[in-house]
């Protein structure tokens, strides 16, 4: 059983609600088990951190302290919500190479009795736990329903993949760790190009308008490539582009449809749990179409072989080679 | 540090140079900026996917950071479109942190009062007031606010929507709140009346 | 250091102390007036007889004044309290010589480095050059008259790498009369620049100024051709070096082989050539890299060859009209022996998949550096033709990027040196065989050497497209409908201040250079150094580029750094000179400074034996002792530190005369 201290997010309750529930329903498959930072409070998203540096800092370190105390038998930090988990490793990464930083916020942890120590904890993300800590091995054993004949287009967005403090991630562009998933689930990866792409942020609601050409870039290309359903791993990104497609079909003229869910819903899925427990239904552009593709057997075609016409190609993916640090991590 | 005064010269420009604005960033930055590191090669302007609504590109901005251009730079609503992406920090030859000089430059506006017609610091101002009453972020207290201030107009059109989260219940009436808002409050106090200046 | 008792050396009993002032760099913070007349008085006990001050000690006057003393006062020792060894130890060591006192009764201790250039604080920078100064006075009374070694010169030489570098000092060499083995790892030799199509700044063909240099170093009688070879091991020191060569197993008789290909014509499996052609075109199984090679006989690839993977074909041997195949041929070892080795073996290509931003390997009409030299090539797997990946279609506007892989924190720091010229080369070639637009995007544009900045202009003049600013990316995901079907170059032009988004057909890398892979292992092998990076470090990089800080082994070419043809032909050509003056010399003078064992104390515990970066130390297993080769030792130290008994004594650098220096400094503090 891994055990981690589970950093869960503000979105989580609300805007991410379905995030949550697939994340609970699946846990106990997967075997880990997620203890909840105590009495846990807000990162600060990318709001504090405009405003004041070492109050936005301090509000972070709130959370690592407590975490730090909680942790006895683990000293990893799950958050499943891509800004948290940036908010929590700059905090971490930050304080410990430079050092007046870490002090000052050590001063303002103090003034509630808190202290925490940069390096103490390791701050990892949901997504990157699963494939490294349970295994895409474990993920596939516990397949009943393979997602077969589904077109998913993996969404990472921006602050995952990047930047990557320690060197945990396949790539910063284009990562395959949600492509592995999806693959180990039995869906059909549509390899797009915009993986990492930001969708926006919060300018959906600051600056709407570079945030709707954000939003269409992705969702035309998930739809230039004939994918069903495109999957995320964050909790703003699916907000953007699920609740504001209405509002970004509205301002260019398009009629998208493209219906954006949590991976964890999809693994719940192909877990043989029921979609409404998962939190299907909770998106504003309905899955229901997609769904209805799963369990459908499609005849297996063979595939002509293809006679070499023009010139040979470079090998195609540089597998990640093992660096000293990553050695460390492993 | 060079002499304050020696750096405060016309050379030519309609304004004042001020030479310790770039010092000035630098020290304000979580981490270690690298800002004087940067050989102006725009990959940051090249990655960043809403550069064509900028004023000025994230290299331009240094550019004018470096030259000590106080006014231009805080003014420039180049930070308040950056969505915080760090695709120019991963490809940054030099390994400059210009994601987290954004933040620096959003809060030294603020301070300064020299953002322009941005409805962006006070979204932040917002988050902020919301997150120091109850310790987590209140997403229908937020909007309303934010909507009602800045885009009245909006709001019927966003009522779908917000109606809609409403019962899907991915959005709540009521703030939650964390128990010990006072060790919070105590320490964001505490926070604020400390700062980086090395 | 044998069993037999050392006779004790008479300890010098009259010293003479000179203090320099160097101008004002020492005598500025140093009182060294003061220095001498206190080293005159209190060092007086010491054997010191006299103690001078002067301005400049290293001049002629200084020099005279060290040689005068010596024979008016019958000097046995001299202390020179100047500059740091590194520069003047050579110069007034070769001024007592030449007074009829031996040079190593001379010590130079720093009082500039160590002192005046470090300190502000005169007054304790004068206590703290007395110190130095005791600590010199007090060490000199155990230095012995030591004796400079004398080895004969072996006049072979060892070229390691047959590229242009390799063949330039092979060249030199075998002209001047002396014989030169030429070991090379593919089948032929010309290296990288065999694969070019032509060189800057001239645009000459690059394989026609190869190909004449590689048919001389093959036909050459002073020249010994050892292709598809590799050197296993080395052992020995300069003038005397013993090297094992793998002699690869071609499969084919060279004696009988006529060079005339039937067989590679024959041969039915053809596989991507992923070293000479870069990946883009093919090659049979039984081959030669290119249609000059030297020299002409062809070798199996046996790890794709179906005879000896399956057991059946074997073609090339039914075809054979000279009978020339044989599948039991075996490597062969052999031994050589040499007295100077040349390492050229050239430079990698950086992985430019690497660089996932700029999606090579995953879209297909992005091609690196050596792929372009190949395409656009005559004899290459397009005939010359500068087409898309499909094989066919000729691109209608091409991008050029620079400084990929170089330049940047997140793979390789420095500039590659070439690639500026290079990519201003690629914008000619394609605009002159295409006629397409050209985009070159750059961070700067180096073009330092003779005639580089002309060529620049000329590419101007033609009319390529200048682009001041690093690509962010390239993709394939149109966000207009110009865009599609296009690869999409996204870059802030700099100058005008404004991302930009740039549709081409085609897009170059030019991507940088990287040491060998394997170059760590190689300098272990010949015993040199490597930096961080991996190239090989010369002995200094601006007075001496081509030697190493190993005796007898220099360096040529891009292994020790990116460099251009006419910079590495000169280094081959320099390399070369230096053997050259050491074979011409018949022996070498080797310095004295070394570690000696003394057998007696040596418990056989081989710590040592593994510590030396100069391969100098070896277990005499029937005396299960330990012993120091002194012509291979450099007088590191590691060993003597790192003896347990401490059997091992540095001469030059003895326990007693550290101690003794460490209590004269003391006697001061």
């Amino acid at each position: 059983m891994n055990e981690y201290i589970l950093y869960p997010g503000c979105s989580m309750e609300g805007s991410a609600k379905a995030y949550n529930d697939s994340l609970m329903a699946i846990k106990d498959t997967l075997g880990i088990g997620l203890h909840e930072v105590e009495d846990w409070n807000c990162c600060g998203a990318t709001e504090y951190l405009s405003i004041n540096l070492i109050p936005a800092y301090s509000l972070i370190a709130r959370n690592l302290a407590i975490a730090s105390k909680q942790a006895n038998s683990t000293r990893t930090v799950v958050a499943p919500c891509s800004a948290c988990y940036l908010n929590l490793s700059k905090a971490d990464y930050y304080m410990d190479e430079r050092p007046t930083l870490g002090q000052k916020v050590n001063e303002a942890l103090a003034a509630g009795g808190l202290h925490y120590e940069p390096g103490s904890l390791e701050i990892r993300h949901l997504l990157e736990v699963l494939v490294y800590d349970v295994g895409l091995d474990t993920i596939k054993s516990k397949v009943v329903r393979p997602l077969t004949g589904l077109r998913v287009a993996p969404y990472l967005g921006c602050m995952v993949p990047r930047p990557d403090y320690y060197n945990r991630w396949s790539d910063h562009e284009h990562p395959t760790e949600l492509d592995e998933v999806l693959k180990a689930l039995g869906a059909e990866v549509i390899d797009f190009p915009l993986k990492t792409t930001c969708c926006g942020g919060h300018m959906t609601q600051i600056g709407p308008e570079t945030a709707y050409e954000l939003i269409r870039r992705l969702v035309s290309s998930a739809d230039n490539y004939q994918a069903d359903i495109m999957t995320t791993v964050c909790p703003m990104c699916q907000m953007n582009l699920d609740a504001y497609q209405a509002e970004t079909n509205r301002h260019f003229g398009t009629h998208y449809q493209m219906p954006i869910v949590f991976f964890t819903q999809l693994m719940g899925l192909a877990f043989g749990m029921d979609a409404k427990e998962l939190g299907f239904g909770l998106e504003v552009v309905s899955a229901k179409k997609a769904l209805e593709r799963i369990g459908v057997e499609l005849p297996e075609t063979q595939a002509p072989k293809k006679k070499v016409e023009g010139l040979p190609m470079p090998q195609r993916r540089l597998k990640k080679t093992a660096t000293p640090q990553q050695e460390v991590e492993a | 540090m060079p002499d304050s005064n020696a750096l405060k010269q016309g050379a030519g420009l309609r304004q004042q140079e001020d030479l310790t604005l770039l010092h000035e960033v630098s020290v304000a930055t979580a981490g270690v900026s690298r800002l004087e590191m940067c050989i102006q090669c725009g990959s940051c302007g090249g990655s960043c996917p809403s550069a064509a609504d900028m004023d000025h590109t994230p290299r331009m901005l240094f550019a004018m950071l470096r030259a000590g251009i106080r006014d231009d730079v805080l003014r420039s609503n180049t930070p308040w479109i950056c969505v915080s992406c760090y695709h120019c920090v991963v490809r940054c030859p030099q390994n400059v942190h210009i994601a987290d000089v954004m933040y620096t430059l959003k809060g030294m506006a603020i301070k300064a009062k020299q953002y322009k017609d941005s409805t962006a610091p006070d979204f932040s101002k917002s988050f902020v007031d919301m997150v120091e009453s109850f310790g987590r972020s209140f997403e229908l207290g937020l909007a309303t606010r934010h909507y009602l201030t800045h885009y009245p107009l909006r709001l019927p059109g966003m009522a779908g929507m917000g109606l809609g989260m409403l019962t899907k219940k991915r959005m709540h009436l009521v703030p939650s709140r964390i128990k010990d808002m006072e060790q919070l409050t105590a320490i964001l106090d505490k926070a604020k009346t400390l700062e980086l200046t090395e | 250091m044998s069993a037999e008792e050392k006779t004790p050396n008479k300890k010098p009993e009259k010293i003479g102390v000179y203090v320099c002032h160097c101008g004002s760099n020492i005598a500025g913070i140093v009182d060294v007036e003061n220095v001498a007349k206190w080293a005159g008085e209190e060092l007086a006990h010491k054997g010191v007889v006299i103690a001078r001050d002067y301005k400049f000690m290293c001049s002629s006057l200084g020099q005279e004044l060290i040689e005068k003393d010596i024979k008016e006062f019958g000097l046995d020792g001299v202390v020179v309290a100047a500059c740091s060894p590194h520069l003047h130890e050579k110069t007034f060591r070769t001024a007592t010589e030449k007074a009829g006192l031996n040079p190593y009764m001379c010590e130079l201790v720093s009082i500039r480095e160590q002192v005046s250039w470090v300190h502000t604080d005169k007054v304790a920078a004068t206590e703290k050059s007395k110190a130095i100064l005791s600590g010199g006075v007090h060490r000199v009374l155990y230095d012995e008259p030591l004796q400079e070694m004398k080895v004969p010169i072996n006049p072979n030489t060892l070229v390691v790498g047959g590229g242009i570098a390799g063949i330039q000092a092979a060249l030199e060499i075998a002209n001047a009369g002396f014989h030169v083995y030429l070991v090379e790892r593919e089948p032929s030799i010309g290296g990288h620049m065999a694969q070019f199509d032509k060189t800057f700044p001239t645009l000459d063909c690059s394989a026609c100024i190869l190909t004449p240099r590689m048919v001389e170093a093959g036909t050459h009688p002073n020249i010994t051709l050892l292709t598809w070879s590799e050197v296993e091991s080395v052992s020995g020191y300069v003038g005397n070096f013993n090297a094992t060569i793998r002699k690869k197993a071609r499969y084919v008789n060279e004696d009988l082989c006529t060079g005339c290909a039937v067989c590679i014509e024959k041969c039915p499996k053809k596989i991507i050539d992923d070293i000479y052609e870069a990946g883009l075109g093919y090659r049979k199984v039984v081959y030669t890299p290119f249609a000059q090679a030297v020299p002409k006989y062809p070798v199996i690839d046996r790890e794709n060859c179906t005879y000896f993977q399956k057991g059946t074909c074997k073609a090339c041997e039914k075809f054979c009209p000279t009978d020339a195949i044989d599948f039991n041929q075996e490597d062969e070892l052999f031994n050589i022996e040499i007295g100077n080795i040349i390492l050229a073996t050239g430079y990698d290509l950086f992985d430019a998949r690497k660089v996932t931003n700029y999606g090579y390997g995953r879209l297909a009409n992005v091609f690196n550096s050596l792929e372009f030299e190949r395409l656009s090539n005559a004899a290459g797997p397009t005939n010359g033709n500068i087409v898309l990946r499909d094989g066919k279609t000729t691109p209608k506007t091409v991008g050029i990027i620079h400084c990929v892989g170089s330049r940047d924190r997140n793979f390789n720091n420095y500039c590659s040196t070439i690639c500026c010229m290079q990519s201003l080369k690629f914008a000619h070639l394609v605009k002159e065989r295409t006629g397409a637009e050209v985009y070159e995007f750059y961070i700067d544009m180096r073009t330092a050497a003779k005639s580089y900045d002309e060529f620049y202009q000329r590419v101007l003049e033609e009319g390529t497209l200048m682009v001041r600013g690093k690509v962010a990316e390239v993709t394939d995901a149109a966000r207009q409908p110009h865009e599609e079907g296009k690869l999409i170059i996204q870059v802030e032009d700099t100058f005008a201040g404004k991302q930009r988004r740039i549709p081409v057909d085609m897009v170059i890398l030019s991507n940088g250079m990287e040491p060998r892979s394997d170059a760590k292992e190689t300098a272990k092998k010949f015993g040199i150094s490597c930096s961080a990076d991996s190239w090989f470090i010369e002995k200094h990089p601006k007075l001496d580029p081509v030697s190493t800080m190993t005796e007898g082994v220099m360096i040529a070419g891009c292994a020790s750094g990116p460099k251009d043809i006419p910079t590495s032909v000169a280094q081959g050509a320099a390399a070369a000179a230096r053997v050259l003056d050491k074979i011409l010399q018949k022996e070498v003078a080797l310095e004295p400074i070394r570690a000696t064992v003394d057998e007696i104390k040596c418990s056989g515990c081989r710590i040592c034996n593994n510590l030396c970066p100069f391969n100098a130390i070896s277990f005499i297993d029937d005396l299960a002792v330990t012993r120091i080769n002194p012509a291979l030792c450099q007088g590191c130290g590691t060993c003597v530190a790192a003896c347990p008994a401490g059997a091992i004594s540095g001469t030059g650098f003895s326990n007693e005369q550290i101690l003794a220096q460490i209590d004269g400094l003391l006697m001061v503090a």
